[in-house]
């Protein structure tokens, strides 16, 4: 049985139609991240979860009942907000506590889980505060106290962590993979940040236009995208695209101006490899630089153009087959602009997209 | 809520580092005509005050010697208790006092009905679009530009079928209706100016219409509803048009009682009388005014952010 169970879902707000045969299994216990740039419908598919917006068609199973027209206090959620939509005019015990007290719960009950919520959360010495005495973090905290007191199978989360700064939101990141690791509820979340959707997520669901490009965890997205929107998307600094042909005459491989990669040792997705335009994708920390590389299938003498260091690494722009190419080299290694440097890579590492369909090959 | 706590840090921060505002010359240019003209409009509006207090403070004889501007020689009361007990208006001579009493009977419940109605109006319209939203909020505002003097005959007939007219009781229906297309308005786009997000909580919080109207709209909203008392007591308070066709003398409500006063043709005019019976009136709307007029800026600039 499924957690959550989305199927067929359709909706539309006059003539546009938002998310389209939208379907999407969640395990029990999973952490699923949806992903994807503003206007993708990410949020909107939460909502509809969430019971927030009608949908036009399909059906939503939470826990193996239909609850397509279920009211969203009915649905067996909890769900956490960007804005964290804290009730100004109550304090945090009367925040944690107005879905409970709406519900009837009574009232010892109340004060059990609120408590157990504050000391998981560890805003104990905080109950008595109004929110806006409230730090953004420790808001946000509250924000998924009142999910937690719900004690709901199915917690949603809505871009939880984007209104906090860099800092505070490595911090609560971790907070709430601890959460899940400790509670083992599932969790819908969503955000546009492929850092949080690679470091929290059991599987990503990557949308794009109100469908869902791919679903899969988090190394499948990263090793092996369907398409080359997913591979651009994912990454960063972003993945190499170099535009060429794929000619099957004596064996396999990638050609464009000049170079030419061998392809004995790419996994190709479909039966056959069919010749014709196609983009080849590397992405920059897959280069390898110096002696190394000479033992790579591919491998060749380029000019370093630009160099960005970073710290950590150094980001070094240059030309293969007269496009634009970066590889991401040690920061410790010595590199000037101008300076000739032997790179390869090794083509199983690689991502080719049909040069039409953009699907991966 | 969020944002103006991170608004202020920063701001606070910055003035700290510039160490007190640069001192700045009392007798600059922009002073004096800043302060000039509002001196000189502030006589222009307090002069016919000023003339109406210290009138209403003369006995007739001294009234008869013409002097407008000067003060009383002789402070007399006399004229405010003739404007509130004893002044006559066709058969009643009790004063203003049954037109005041019939003013407060007509404003307290209109205020109360039109608010009422008119803040879950809003409510409804901000927060749960149903179908046909857009129409029924259209079809309100048109109704606040329709000239009253079209209504008027029409609404006779209404109440008299309706068995109440020239009752008080017909009087707050009118204005209740009549206040709707307005508040409406103000309510909508103040709960409109709530973030979405706090209504999708509280949706999820298990609040149903009623609850998060109650519970965490209106806690909300004191500022939005502060204006609109005043708007209402006030244009209720001061309308004369509607009291003076939809009741009867009995029922007149103040202003029309003091339009009776001071228009009477019979015997001597007696203007001490009508400046007293005048500031009497007037006095309601003045004090409402005074007590909230903090709340009142900070509603309508809170209703005004967002259209």
């Amino acid at each position: 049985m499924f957690s959550v169970s989305v199927k067929n879902l359709d909706l539309s707000f006059g003539d546009v139609q938002v998310l389209h045969e939208l379907n999407l299994d969640v395990a029990q216990g999973e952490f699923l991240v949806l992903l994807g740039s503003s206007g993708c419908g990410k949020s909107t598919l939460l909502n509809c979860i969430a019971g927030l917006l009608d949908i036009s068609d399909g059906q939503i199973f939470i826990n193996g009942r239909n609850v397509t027209w279920d009211e969203p206090k009915d649905r067996g959620i909890g769900m956490v907000f960007q804005s964290y939509a804290l009730y100004p005019q109550m304090n945090v015990r009367g925040n944690l506590s107005f879905g409970l007290k709406n519900a009837r719960v009574p009232k010892e009950e109340i004060d059990r889980r609120v408590a157990r919520a504050a000391e998981i959360l560890q805003i104990e010495a905080l109950l008595d505060r109004k929110p806006l005495q409230l730090s953004g973090g420790q808001r946000q905290r509250v924000a998924i106290g009142r999910a937690l007191v719900r004690d709901v199978e199915v917690f949603l989360f809505d871009e939880p962590l984007s209104n906090l700064d860099a800092k505070l939101r490595a911090d609560l990141r971790i907070e709430i993979k601890r959460l899940h690791q400790r509670l083992k509820n599932t969790m819908i979340y969503v955000t546009h940040d492929q850092i949080e959707a690679m470091t929290l997520a059991d599987r990503i669901a990557i949308m794009r236009g109100g469908a869902i490009l791919q679903l899969a965890d988090p190394h499948t997205i990263y090793a092996r995208p369907v398409n080359k929107y997913v591979a651009d998307f994912i990454g960063s600094p972003s993945i190499n695209f170099l535009q060429g042909d794929i000619s099957t005459r004596s064996r396999p491989a990638f050609t464009a101006d000049g170079i030419m990669v061998p392809l004995e040792r790419y996994q190709f997705t479909g039966n056959g490899i069919n010749e014709g335009p196609v983009s080849f994708g590397i992405r920059p920390e897959h280069i390898v630089v110096g002696e190394q590389a000479a033992s790579l299938p591919f491998h060749m003498e380029v000019e370093a153009e630009v160099v960005e260091p970073m710290g950590s690494d150094t980001l070094v722009w240059t030309r293969l087959a007269g496009q634009d190419f970066r590889f991401r080299v040690d920061g410790q290694l010595p590199l000037k602009e101008g300076q000739r440097e032997l790179i390869g890579f090794d083509p199983s590492r690689a991502s080719i997209f049909d040069g039409e369909t953009e699907l991966r090959l | 809520m969020a944002e103006a706590v991170l608004a202020r840090q920063p701001k606070a921060g910055s003035r700290a580092e510039a160490r007190g505002a640069r001192p700045r010359p009392m007798l600059s240019r922009r002073n004096i005509v800043v302060y000039g003209t509002l001196f000189v409009v502030s006589v222009y509006y307090l002069l016919p005050l000023y003339v109406m207090v210290v009138t209403s403070l003369k006995g007739m004889p001294e009234i008869r010697m013409g002097n407008v501007f000067s003060p009383p020689l002789e402070i007399t009361f006399e004229p405010w208790v003739k404007a509130w007990a004893t002044a006559c208006t066709g058969l009643n001579c009790d004063g203003l006092s049954r037109g005041f009493w019939n003013s407060v009977r007509i404003t307290v419940p209109s205020v109360i009905i039109s608010i009422a109605i008119a803040s879950v109006n809003g409510y409804a319209l901000a927060n749960w679009r149903f179908k046909g939203a857009n129409i029924f909020f259209t079809i309100l505002i048109v109704g606040a530009f329709i000239p009253y003097q079209v209504m008027i005959y029409p609404i006779v007939i209404i109440l008299r079928e309706m068995g109440v007219y020239g009752t008080l009781t017909g009087l707050v229906i009118v204005h209740s209706i009549f206040g709707m297309p307005i508040l409406t308005l103000l309510f909508r786009n103040y709960f409109a100016s709530v973030p979405e997000e706090l209504f999708k909580a509280a949706r999820v919080d298990g609040a149903g219409f009623w609850a998060i109207y109650f519970k965490i709209m209106m806690p909300m909203s004191l500022p939005i509803f502060v204006v609109a008392i005043i708007l209402q007591v006030t244009g209720i308070w001061n309308d004369f048009l509607f009291g003076v066709v939809y009741t009867k003398p009995d029922t007149y409500p103040m202003t029309v009682q003091l339009n009776n006063i001071v228009n009477s043709v019979q015997g001597v005019k007696e203007y001490n009388v009508n400046m007293a019976a005048t500031i009497l009136t007037g006095l309601v709307p003045l004090v409402v005014y005074f007590v909230s007029g903090k709340l009142f800026v900070r509603g309508i600039a809170a209703g005004a952010v967002k259209g």
